[in-house]
């Protein structure tokens, strides 16, 4: 399945885009998106940190992917 | 309604954010209003940018409010944040807090403020004369 990957901040950067797809194989989990992610985008893993958010909420590297859900890059945060 | 969060492209009305958390049963009212500051560790900064992942954002600061409703007596919680670009001395973000007593207002202001800068995702670029940086990006 492809997926919509939404980037914010210095991922937006990285990715030179606010979004891009990604093709993931059923069941694919958070982990296994950071993995081709970094694989395409190495400088992420420069990063202090990342997240993912899926659906609006930051997620666990085993949680699964599913084809609607929104799935966003979180950079480390620096609001205030 | 005891809670009021917004994400503003416009800028922020300290004086109505503290209007909007008056009630007649608070014996006091808690302010944190951030600023843009000129310099960070003595480089001049010429602006700021903040982003944020909206409905993302308004649903972490939600989370965060009924935290500190469950933790303090309070009354009233506002949040107002501000995106776009922001010049030196503008405020990217408010936020007031009423209680019948001041403790409560204080921790709860307190708590906001700094759980805020670690969970809500929002960024801030800070533009200097020769470039810029994505605040806490890399270590």
């Amino acid at each position: 399945m492809n997926i919509n990957i939404l980037a914010f901040g210095i991922a937006k950067d990285i990715f030179g885009s606010p979004v891009i797809e990604l093709e993931l194989t059923n069941n694919a989990t958070v982990s296994n998106i950071k993995y081709l992610l970094e694989q395409r985008y190495p400088r992420l893993k420069q990063l202090s940190s990342y997240m993912i958010a899926v659906n609006n909420e930051y997620a666990l590297p085993e949680d699964t992917i599913h084809h609607h859900d929104e799935v966003a890059v979180i950079p480390p945060v620096s609001g205030g | 309604m005891n809670t009021e969060i917004k994400i503003l492209d416009t800028p922020l009305d300290v004086a109505g954010c503290i209007d909007w958390v008056m009630s007649p049963d608070a014996g006091g009212i808690d302010v944190f209003v951030g600023t843009v500051r000129n310099a960070t560790k003595g480089k001049p900064v010429v602006r700021l940018e903040f982003e944020a992942y909206e409905p993302m954002a308004i649903k972490e600061l939600e989370k965060i409010t009924q935290q500190s409703f469950a933790k303090w007596p309070l009354i009233r919680v506002l949040v107002h944040h501000r995106i776009g670009i922001l010049s030196v001395g503008e405020v990217p973000v408010v936020i007031a807090v009423s209680a019948a007593h001041r403790d409560a207002a204080f921790d709860a202001c307190r708590y906001i403020i700094d759980t805020l800068k670690q969970t809500v995702p929002i960024w801030k670029k800070e533009i200097f004369e020769d470039g810029e940086v994505w605040v806490a990006a890399h270590p």
